[in-house]
């Protein structure tokens, strides 16, 4: 088979691989220019190492990417916002060309937003073309997090940059909420009364903070300055910090990849940066920014004017928050109230709005920083691992992943729960009780249901290995008896479905294990269990000896009979194709 | 590929030439029973193979290129030439025509950018596949170990293992150089000292006398222009002399719902029989929970509902939670008529009004029983 292209040079062969009669035009074109840099930065031999360095290709590699190009629309986006909001809560009349709500006083802010909408060309293009970037910046972000999590991209050497994701996402969160609240309309005014009566129901400091965040009473008039700055400076500042050292570190591990022939823990296949990659990337940058154009052209976002300016005595039914704040919005409609508030002497703890506030939010992003490192402790895997897992290989991490999900969409949906029971006609009480229950409950059976998904595809991968693959044609032997005659994976197949590393249920540490001390054992003890919970029922995939001797029953005949139990079909099936492909196949696994 | 290949992505500072990382593939027939079949076969495309193919794709591409001007221009005479206020109607839909003109074509003069260059990387730019080598991110043992023996002869150049007074006081600096940092923030807003709670949000507008209005025309209330079942939301008359910040936040505290009940259907305790003027109560408009204004009234029911998070209120009941996330009743606001039948208050709110913090002294709201 031929190998690929290596891209690897010897420095001294480089020098020797540029003979004059290779020189193309834009050698000749770019010596200048390319000497003068050099000459000055360095450049051939910074770029040197990066020029042709490899990416692999997979969808699902580009939704980070989508994160990273919506990013840079907010920061385009929002530089021409810059140019023409005023973050003042100073009261003015509106004089705008926006007849409904002439004469009406309200904030600069907001008068600036509307004259934004409809009195700057272009002006409400981008608006709604930054609120759709927003969404898209945490939505991706979200999907490349799952992404990560479910093919084990996050395991050593890569936890850091996890961690630096985990911090990108929650930034993002509060940056769009922080956004969300700078028009001082309506429903954003309704935003920051919650957020004020949140931070106010804080034991103990709440009232100190909601003094200094808002200057004194809600709202006060320096809220929207505060969080402009907040919104426009700081957190975009931390954003792109995170961002630039996610991608260095991206670049120094060099990208993952799911497993195939050709590809192993010590090798990265894939497209180099120039001229394939960049090509790729840049193209999907301007889709990404194209496609999000259009959306703020074809579809309407947060239509300030038909709610109004904020007025703290009005709020409409089924106001909600952007949608990464329907999480936590949904954990304070769904937690009950009665009870939960404490009465202690002169003192009030509001535990009906503190726990639903900090409890999920807490649960999401420490939960997320925390899981590689419990995942490595729980397995004592100390390697680097560069190829990607399949999320059936590890049913226990994807169970969890599925049910982290499922609350969190349980959760969302409270942040519903009016709308549902509108929109459906059921009862909003049932909803919420529903909802109460599920946010426990359904995770635990997403978890259950998604494990036994995942064996039940392991044992599909296990068949296919041991048995081969289906073929669909029913063969009736010389007895009567029906069997399907299966055809033998590539050897390419074989290859990439046995590439995952295996991990094991351990059984507890005995008596006699004097290694440990007392706390030590407990710990062992505690980590055995773990691993028990997390590999007990796992698959292993076959070992050598099991494939050679399923290669050799293919090599004999490729019935399997219908109804029968696997490995006790030895039907007539000596169909000429398969035997052909059992035959080839088998040479190769032949050690 | 054989040992000798070198990485070629790694940083050339923490790689060197003859830098190999651990090892990172494991060998072990017993974990990996399948050998590597190797790199695939690599199968020609189309454009590589049929020239005529390939030609297409360059018109393809070209074409995509070449669209980009015409949208760029497109979008500068939308600009110039479409007025803001002419729309589309789509049946339903209406849509600016200068909002979606400057979009559509400026989202198209993108996406086609786009479009172009990864129909070019896929069909006509080298489809082969490349190796990368790649190698742990560890250092190589001598290095580690390099670093760590740097460090210990630094530290010991310093002076600092010797001389540890200089380390501590050193981090006691530089732990208080961020006093003043901290301090200078102690002014972000005025301290919520007892006092200061007392005469902010501990208190509204509200005051003897006072009369209730409607919260849009500032009309006062008449006890006896509210027929039973209805709702009126109110504000206190003088709050129409404020503007600004000042207004905002008075009327984010003093907002009210003024509703008319049959006295026959509700209780009312008895140590607020004369909070009301024949089934006319007034309570708080700012939900306990997180402080919206509760809009939604159910009449037959005497419930109201907060929009936001759904905790729902008894108003027939002095204002006791029934569900949802709100834990304390509604504060109600003591009012009686005047001589010319206006509604006026007869106090302050006797409690708090609006979302609960921790120095609240909750002792003194209604609870369901009380009396």
């Amino acid at each position: 088979m031929p190998e690929p292209a290596v891209t690897v040079p010897e420095s001294s062969s480089v020098e020797a691989q540029v003979p004059k009669k290779q020189a193309g035009p834009v050698f000749r074109i770019a010596r200048g220019p390319v000497r003068w840099a050099d000459e000055r930065l360095g450049v051939a031999a910074l770029l040197r190492p990066y020029f042709r360095k490899v990416f692999p290709d997979h969808w699902s590699f580009l939704l980070g990417e989508i994160a990273l190009y919506s990013f840079i629309v907010l920061l385009l986006s929002g530089v021409f916002l810059c140019i023409w909001f005023k973050p003042s809560m100073a009261e003015v009349e509106y004089e705008g060309s926006y007849q409904l709500l002439h004469g009406l006083p309200m904030s600069e802010a907001f008068a600036s937003t509307l004259a934004l909408s409809f009195d700057i060309r272009g002006g409400l293009l981008l608006r709604q073309m930054h609120h759709w970037a927003a969404m898209l910046f945490v939505a991706a972000m979200l999907a490349h997090s799952l992404r990560i999590f479910f093919t084990g991209a996050f395991r050593k050497p890569r936890e850091i940059n996890w961690l630096l994701g985990v911090g990108l996402l929650a930034l993002g969160i509060f940056e769009g909420f922080f956004g969300y609240s700078l028009p001082d309309d309506l429903l954003s005014g309704t935003g920051m009364r919650f957020f004020d009566g949140a931070v106010r129901a804080t034991p103990v400091i709440g009232t100190w903070v909601e003094f200094f965040v808002f200057a004194g009473q809600f709202p006060g008039d320096l809220i929207i300055p505060r969080l402009y700055f907040l919104h426009i400076l700081l957190i975009p500042a931390l954003i792109l910090a995170l961002v630039a050292a996610h991608l260095a570190l991206v670049f120094y591990h060099k990208h993952t990849q799911f497993p195939g022939p050709g590809r192993t823990e010590d090798s990265v296949v894939g497209y180099p940066v120039f001229p394939v990659y960049a090509a790729k990337a840049g193209g999907f940058f301007f889709i990404v920014f194209g496609v999000l154009t259009l959306m703020g052209a074809l579809m309407q976002i947060n239509p300030v004017w038909v709610v109004g300016p904020y007025n703290p005595a009005q709020v409409s039914a089924g106001s909600q928050p952007d949608w990464y704040m329907g999480f936590a919005e949904g954990a304070i409609r769904i937690m009950p109230g009665p009870g939960w508030e404490w009465h202690i002497g002169s003192t009030t703890w509001s535990w009906n709005v503190f726990i639903p506030l900090a409890l999920p939010m807490t649960l999401l992003f420490v939960g997320m920083a925390l899981y590689p490192f419990i995942e490595q402790w729980v397995t004592g895997d100390r390697s680097e691992h560069h190829l990607l897992d399949r999320p059936r290989n590890n049913p226990t991490r994807t169970g969890l992943g599925v049910a982290a999900m499922t609350w969190y969409a349980v959760l969302w949906a409270g942040g519903g729960n009016d709308l549902i029971a509108t929109q459906f006609d059921v009862s909003l009480n049932a909803v919420t009780w529903v909802l109460r229950v599920a946010v426990f409950v359904a995770p635990v059976v997403a978890f259950l249901i998604t494990k036994r998904v995942c064996i039940g595809l392991q044992r599909s991968d296990h068949d296919r290995l041991l048995h081969g693959a289906e073929t669909g044609v029913i063969e009736r032997d010389p007895s009567g008896r029906y069997s399907e005659r299966h055809r033998p994976i590539s050897v390419g197949e074989q290859y990439a479905l046995t590439q995952q590393s295996e991990e094991y249920a351990l059984l507890p540490a005995g008596d006699g294990d004097g290694e440990y001390r007392d706390r030590q054992l407990r710990l062992e003890q505690l980590r055995r269990r773990a691993t028990r919970f997390y590999f007990v029922d796992t698959l292993h995939k076959p070992t050598r000896a099991e494939l050679e001797e399923a290669a050799a029953h293919h090599h004999h005949g490729a019935g399997h009979e219908i109804g029968a139990g696997h490995g006790d079909g030895h039907g007539n099936g000596h169909g000429e194709d398969g035997a052909v492909i059992a035959g080839t196949e088998s040479e190769h696994l032949a050690p | 590929m054989s040992e000798e290949d070198r990485d070629t992505g790694a940083s050339p500072l923490l790689a060197s030439h003859d830098h190999h990382g651990p090892e990172l593939t494991d060998h072990d027939p017993a974990h990996y029973p399948v050998p590597d079949p190797g790199h695939p076969e690599h199968l020609p495309r189309l454009t590589d193979v049929d020239p005529k193919a390939a030609d297409r794709a360059t018109r393809q591409v070209a074409f995509f290129f070449g669209m980009v001007p015409l949208f760029a221009i497109g979008f500068a005479v939308v600009y110039f030439a479409v007025p803001g206020d002419w729309f589309f109607d789509f049946g339903p839909l209406r849509a600016n025509a200068r909002n979606l003109g400057l979009g559509v074509t400026f989202g198209l003069s993108l996406l086609f950018i786009g479009i172009g260059a990864v129909q070019w990387a896929r069909t006509l730019m080298s489809d082969e596949e490349m190796v990368d080598l790649r190698h742990g991110a560890t250092s190589k043992p001598e290095d580690q170990q390099w670093m760590l023996t740097e460090l210990d002869k630094t530290v010991e150049e310093s002076k600092l293992t010797r001389r540890k007074i200089i380390g501590r006081t050193l981090l006691a600096a530089l732990g208080f150089v961020f006093v003043p940092m901290l301090v200078g923030l102690a002014d972000l807003g005025p301290w919520p000292t007892k006092k200061k709670r007392a005469e902010t949000i501990e208190k509204t507008l509200w005051a003897e006398g006072v009369r209730l209005v409607n919260d849009v025309t500032f009309a006062p209330i008449k006890a006896d222009d509210i027929e039973i079942g209805q709702l009126v939301n109110g504000e206190p008359e003088n709050l129409q002399d404020l503007h600004g910040a000042e207004f905002q936040i008075e009327k984010a505290k003093a907002a009210i719902v003024v509703v008319r009940m049959d006295p026959n259907t509700i209780q009312i305790p008895a140590s607020r029989e004369d909070w009301q003027v024949g089934g006319i109560l007034c309570y708080s408009k700012i939900c306990t929970h997180v402080g919206c204004p509760i809009s939604l009234w159910e009449q037959q029911t005497h419930h109201l509902l907060c929009p936001c998070h759904q905790s729902t209120f008894d108003l027939g009941n002095s204002g006791v939670v029934i569900f949802g996330p709100a834990a304390r009743s509604l504060p109600q606001l003591p009012i009686t008529t005047d001589a010319e039948g206006y509604l006026v208050a007869r106090s302050d709110f006797t409690v708090p009004v609006g979302p609960s913090y921790f120095e609240r002294d909750s002792r003194q709201d209604y609870e369901e029983g009380d009396n």
